[in-house]
């Protein structure tokens, strides 16, 4: 089962934020909100998961190969919780209750009036937090554990629910890198093994352009963009999204940059294969405005220099260096006070870079 | 599954434990009072063979009317408090700091000034009728204010605003009616079990146990509430008819108490924790019948100690349950905080 929203118009009270919400995502497939802090993604899932009223349009759980599909408006509360589970960013804060018990809320919807669990629900809620490698902290309580192994237990909670969907606000806030991945991963292996539809935000973008399905930009207004992650991701328009330059962000890499000081360069960097990298993190910290040169397009550092330095001399990729670019890198050394020489040995190809050195040793500038 | 095993041990020992307690208590009220009953007094009246003379009337009439409605009232406020807690998820909530007792006091002492002023002595109904009325009144402006406050520390301190307001108003209204019967008022509003008749007994009992059976069979919802809303929601819970069933119920049970015996303090708010820290839960499966028992045995204690501590004099039953259950509030919140890292 997938679910698929149309023409949602998510708000709070009565005043709507974002208009014409149209999202679908399949059994098995994953897709991913990405979008500014106060964008509205939360909006979306807090309304999906009727926390927010439905303010406009309707939220439809698709049967597989179009068999027809229920407005969720129309099923009562116990069919929808045995359709779609939730994990939010804010955790409950349930008093006395171990790890066990908090995952065996998920059953609620299977079990009768007291609410009692019988033998086979705890085999469930066993089975799910094994699922998770949570079982080991079942006996605990919930306060007690890490923040880790708490998204892990919210995670078996909803995985008892035995959803068909699955709504994730921010699953990775507060997690270390190690508990970001394994929890990601879980969440991936979940969907694909029990075919269950996931719809999360996310603010790792690069984390986003890995795990996801799909990718749907949420821009304040309405979905800007919803596609695979490669289009996505293509030509800057995530940049754009966030309001940032487009250097900053290297979606290839993932990796972000902080912005530098341009002015007429004071240093100018011999760099290459990733070893400048460190150098140009330096001057920027220390507010040095430099160049760098003479790179590849396709450098390792290339980003790095494109955000942190003033200006940078390249060539392109697999390309010999020209007459053109040495001149401008002797031209450069010379308007600089200082040369630092990143690099420790040179090929071939970037024999310039070798001159630029002996250039600027010769000035005594290196 | 050993702690699961565990857990039901301690479950039972506990309810086992607080009926001995009551049964001990029951016994000990029976046959404590400024006049020295017989056993064989007292064995004769409980069994009916002895229905007149002073012994049956103060036993059956004072002392056992008194027992019933000391067991009943203080499981009442016991459960109220607990529902309270759950609906604002807030440790001190209870029917006395969120202002409903004293809600409560407001329009039952302006009733009570009302009718006395017309001659009319009300029944137990009309009081009861009276105090519901209040309590609902400051509840639902609590719930007003919960509404627009996120941060229910401040939810607390507009309980107890609210709570000054209203006493302020009915020690007006008490300081300017000239009748002499507002002494009743006065001996009302310091709260005590003294004075019960068998008819409004069986009132309460009915009202206690009805609202308290239909608390318990909300406990999956109320379960499912202690998650948080979202989750509840999530879960399928109705939470608009689930919020107003909660409160109420709570309102009920402490219109009830506040009716008959007047604002009594702390049982509400301690209880719940007492019960918690004993069974090691807060699954209201087990806390509505926990609290409901240990509330009246609490209750029942502190009655006891107010009528014989300085007898024949009698004190203030909320000065008792203030001595003995503020400092398991006050340990409480030390606990909490150290548990909650």
């Amino acid at each position: 089962m997938g679910i698929q929203t149309e023409n949602l118009s998510v708000g709070y009270g009565k005043q709507v934020v974002l208009s014409g919400v149209n999202l679908e995502v399949g059994a098995g497939k994953i897709l991913t909100l990405i979008g500014p802090n106060g964008s509205g993604k939360s909006t979306i899932l807090k309304t999906i998961t009727q926390q927010l009223a439905v303010l406009g349009g309707r939220v439809l759980f698709v049967e597989q190969m179009g068999k027809g599909s229920k407005d969720m408006g129309e099923m009562s509360g116990n069919e929808i919780a045995k359709t779609m589970a939730m994990v939010m960013t804010k955790h409950p804060t349930p008093e006395l209750m171990s790890c066990r018990e908090v995952v065996g809320t998920g059953r609620y919807p299977y079990v009768g009036h007291m609410g009692i669990l019988g033998r086979e629900d705890w085999q469930k809620v066993d089975q799910a937090m094994e699922a998770v490698s949570a079982l080991e902290v079942a006996d605990r309580s919930f306060y007690e554990i890490s923040d880790g192994q708490r998204q892990r237990v919210m995670l078996a909670r909803a995985l008892c629910q035995e959803p068909e969907a699955l709504i994730l606000d921010e699953p990775t806030s507060y997690l270390d890198m190690r508990y970001k991945l394994d929890i990601l991963e879980k969440i991936r292996g979940l969907a694909k093994s029990r075919q269950i539809a996931v719809i999360m935000s996310l603010h790792e973008l690069d984390l986003a352009m890995k795990l996801s399905d799909h990718v749907a930009c949420v821009n304040g207004e309405t979905i800007a963009r919803i596609g695979p992650p490669e289009e996505i991701f293509a030509g800057g328009y995530v940049q754009q999204l966030y309001g940032v330059e487009k250097e900053a962000f290297n979606p290839l890499t993932g990796a972000m940059y902080l912005r530098s000081a341009k002015a007429d360069p004071e240093v100018f960097v011999i760099g290459g294969g990733g070893e400048g990298s460190p150098v140009y993190y330096r001057l920027q910290r220390e507010e040095i405005p430099f160049a760098a040169g003479i790179l590849f397009e396709n450098d390792l550092e290339m980003d790095a220099a494109k955000a942190c330095a003033a200006s940078v001399i390249s060539v392109k990729a697999f390309s010999p260096i020209g007459e053109e670019q040495l001149s401008a890198g002797k031209k450069m050394i010379d308007q600089c006070r200082k040369v630092i020489c990143a690099v420790s040995s040179f090929g071939p190809l970037n024999e310039a870079n070798r001159e630029l050195m002996e250039y600027a040793k010769k000035q005594g500038k290196l | 599954m050993e702690k699961h095993k565990n857990d039901i041990v301690r479950r039972s020992l506990f309810f086992l434990f607080m009926c001995l307690l009551l049964i001990a208590l029951i016994l000990w009220n029976i046959g404590s009072g400024s006049i020295a009953l017989s056993f064989r007094e007292i064995r004769e009246i409980l069994l009916g063979t002895m229905r007149e003379g002073p012994s049956y009337q103060i036993l059956w009439n004072i002392r056992l009317p008194r027992i019933v409605s000391a067991i009943f009232l203080g499981g009442a406020l016991a459960v109220s408090g607990f529902l309270l807690q759950t609906f604002f998820g807030n440790p001190i909530a209870g029917p006395y700091v969120l202002g409903i007792s004293s809600g409560a006091k407001l329009v039952v002492a302006l009733t009570m000034i009302f009718f006395l002023g017309r001659g009319i002595r009300l029944q137990s109904f009309g009081l009861m009728a009276a105090a519901f009325l209040g309590s609902l009144l400051a509840m639902g402006f609590v719930l007003l204010v919960s509404l627009r406050v996120q941060r229910m520390s401040l939810l607390i301190v507009c309980g107890i605003m609210i709570g000054y307001i209203c006493s302020a108003i009915t020690d007006l209204c008490v300081t300017f009616a000239d009748d002499s019967n507002i002494v009743n008022l006065h001996n009302w509003s310091m709260g005590s079990f003294s004075g019960m008749r068998w008819e409004n007994v069986r009132v309460m009992v009915w009202m206690v146990l009805l609202t308290s059976i239909a608390a318990f069979f909300l406990s999956k919802p109320i379960g499912a509430y202690q998650m948080g809303e979202a989750y509840a929601r999530n879960l399928g819970v109705n939470i608009r008819l689930l919020r107003i069933l909660l409160i109420l119920l709570s309102s009920l049970l402490s219109a009830c108490v506040t009716a008959f015996a007047g604002p009594i303090s702390f049982v509400g708010i301690a209880v719940p924790h007492l019960v918690k820290l004993m069974t090691k839960t807060a699954k209201p499966i087990i806390l509505i019948p926990g609290c409901l028992l240990c509330g009246a045995v609490v209750t029942l204690f502190c009655d006891g100690i107010a009528r014989t501590i300085f007898a024949p004099t009698e004190v203030s039953i909320s000065s008792v349950t203030a001595v003995f259950l503020a400092p398991v509030v006050i340990l409480m919140m030390i606990r909490k905080r150290e548990g909650m890292r």
